[in-house]
């Protein structure tokens, strides 16, 4: 939902970094407060979920040390490694389709039209509504006898399809509802990328006698090219985060079709009480979203140099 | 000729802006269909698209349970509470990380912020039960602090840091305390960031779902757990349920409506700034 930070300015010399510092030290007071609160909330629970991820810790149950057999069991756990799968699946499926159509339609709003902020309103409304109550909508369409969607499909002389109920459909069906959901973020991320962008390069290209597809291809495609790589960064990382939907429209079923990490997390947790290995599945998918927004903010660095 | 082009080259953007639009258009409206017909029409095949005639029977059901505004008034309890501590502590500590260029500590508060949720809440769940609090509405507006807060820090940082310093300096060289120049230069001047930020933190704790469905006793439950365990119970009883799921999202759909621009600002304002 958010992306980078401003770049800081070079202090001339020692003297007036440290200057500088002093100066800025003052205002460390209107930190303090939040400070607090984001230790309490966020990095107290960091340092407790590593910790207790060294027990087998039993919700009411027993509580014994074990050093590292919790990392141990989850990388020759089966289903573990299934969830990760599942995980690359749906998320590289939820990155790809949200960027071509939040790009697609970044360009249309770029363009000036009657009623153009109502209608950029309701295209980002899918994003603002409640996870759940938008997901039970979906659960209801996706009904394989009542549904509207193969009411849809069969007038439309094609076979029905099972959507969630199925195994083999439901990764895509769930990712479905993500398009609906975030393609909206991804054309607000493209679109005020577009706005900045310098005129100057499209009336030469225009002098030049470029088409349309010319100019959007050599012109507005590279210069949109970190717009593009910081929509790339979120995606994927929402995509990750994914759980509300899925949750509330499948509960990882059916079977264990769509458990994702994140719903295996949430009934190792909460539903098995089995609370030290939960743990060590939340360290583990934290290293891995941080290693993946490392990598992708690397790129992002690389693609503004260029 | 050339006009019956430009004309042709119109229509044809009218129906892609139309196609753009028509699936969060269609949704929403199937959503407002499902929950204004009797569950025979809900149920009839062929679909009944235009509910004849629109019944407010299934509203009504939602209301008559008692408990579903208890669990509103939770819900408004949360996300005001969540919000507002959210700005007592984030507002100050914006400014004070866009005037140190802390950033490492922005970077910390990104880093929150991108991590999910369910990572909190094993260590919240197991504190709030050792502090036997697990009854109340305490733990929830706890853990919704941690969507609040990164909000409201994250887009006042952004806000501060586009706003001109030498008003505030006037005021140092004049004698006022760093606290006087913020209390009343910064602040007044930042009142559309606050804004932005009260909005967005307000819609993103209300639409939650898994602190509270994990922290909160019957009592305790907000509307989407509340919307939520409908479903399992009813599972074919459709009128109620979109009527309910209407009810839950309709205030952030109203609001989206409403402050479309502030929306627009504070979600763009991270991610594209700097780029």
């Amino acid at each position: 939902m958010s992306g980078g930070a401003a770049a800081l300015p070079v202090p001339a010399t020692a003297a007036a970094a440290r200057r500088r510092r002093n100066y800025a030290r003052r205002y460390a007071l209107f930190i303090v407060p939040a400070a607090a609160v984001v230790v309490a909330v966020i990095l107290f629970p960091w340092a407790f979920t590593l910790y207790v991820s060294a027990f087998d810790w039993r919700l009411g149950g027993e509580r014994r040390w074990v050093g590292l057999a919790n990392y141990a069991a989850l990388f020759s756990d089966a289903r573990f490694g299934w969830a990760m799968l599942r995980t690359l699946l749906y998320t590289v499926l939820a990155v790809v389709f949200p960027l071509l159509f939040g790009l697609a339609a970044a360009l249309a709003f770029h363009r000036r039209f009657p009623l153009r902020g109502l209608a950029r309103a309701v295209f980002i409304l899918p994003m603002m509504a409640t996870p759940v109550a938008v997901a039970l909508v979906w659960t209801m369409m996706f009904h394989p006898q009542l549904g509207v969607l193969n009411w849809l499909l069969t007038t439309a002389g094609l076979p029905p399809s099972m959507w969630v109920y199925s195994a083999s459909t439901v990764i895509p069906t769930l990712v479905l509802v993500e398009v609906w959901h975030w393609t909206p973020l991804v054309m607000l991320l493209l679109l005020g990328g577009l706005a900045a962008l310098p005129v100057d390069p499209y009336e030469a290209a225009k002098i030049d006698g470029a088409t349309p597809w010319q100019a959007f291809r050599h012109v507005t495609l590279p210069l949109l090219m970190p717009f593009i790589v910081v929509a790339l960064i979120i995606r994927t990382i929402d995509a990750l985060k994914a759980f509300d939907t899925i949750y509330v429209i499948t509960q990882g079923g059916p079977g264990s079709a769509s458990e994702t990490i994140n719903i295996f997390l949430y009934l190792q947790a909460f539903a098995f009480y089995n609370m030290g290995y939960a743990s060590a599945v939340v360290v583990v998918f934290f290293a891995i979203i941080m290693a993946l927004a490392a990598l992708l903010l690397w790129t992002r660095q690389r693609v503004r140099l260029t | 000729m050339r006009r019956a082009r430009r004309l042709l080259e119109r229509l044809g953007f009218g129906f892609a802006v139309l196609v753009l639009v028509s699936p969060a258009v269609l949704v929403f409206l199937w959503m407002l269909s499902l929950s204004l017909k009797t569950e025979l029409d809900n149920t009839a095949w062929p679909p009944v698209f235009v509910p004849a005639p629109p019944t407010l029977d299934n509203y009504r059901e939602v209301f008559a349970r008692n408990d579903f505004l208890l669990y509103a008034w939770n819900s408004v309890v949360v996300s005001v509470s969540a919000t507002l501590l959210a700005l007592a502590v984030g507002v100050p500590a914006g400014y004070g990380i866009a005037k140190m260029q802390a950033m490492r500590a922005a970077a910390l508060i990104l880093v929150a912020r991108i991590t999910p949720g369910l990572s909190y809440l094993i260590p919240l769940f197991l504190l709030f039960q050792w502090l036997e609090l697990t009854g109340t509405l305490f733990p929830i507006v706890v853990t919704h602090l941690v969507i609040t807060v990164p909000i409201v820090v994250w887009v006042m940082i952004s806000f501060f840091e586009g706003l001109p310093g030498e008003l505030e300096e006037a005021a140092l060289v004049d004698g006022a305390t760093i606290w006087q120049a913020f209390r009343h230069v910064a602040l007044p001047l930042a009142r559309p960031g606050i804004t932005v930020a009260t909005i967005l933190a307000f819609i993103f704790s209300w639409n939650n779902f898994v602190f509270a469905m994990v922290l909160a006793g019957r009592e305790t439950r907000t509307l989407p757990v509340a919307v939520n365990n409908m479903l399992t119970f009813e599972q074919i009883s459709w009128g109620p349920l979109s009527a309910a799921a209407l009810l839950v999202t309709l205030p952030v759909l109203l609001l989206t409506l409403l402050a479309q621009k502030q929306i627009v600002a504070g979600l763009t304002a991270g991610g594209v700034k700097g780029a």
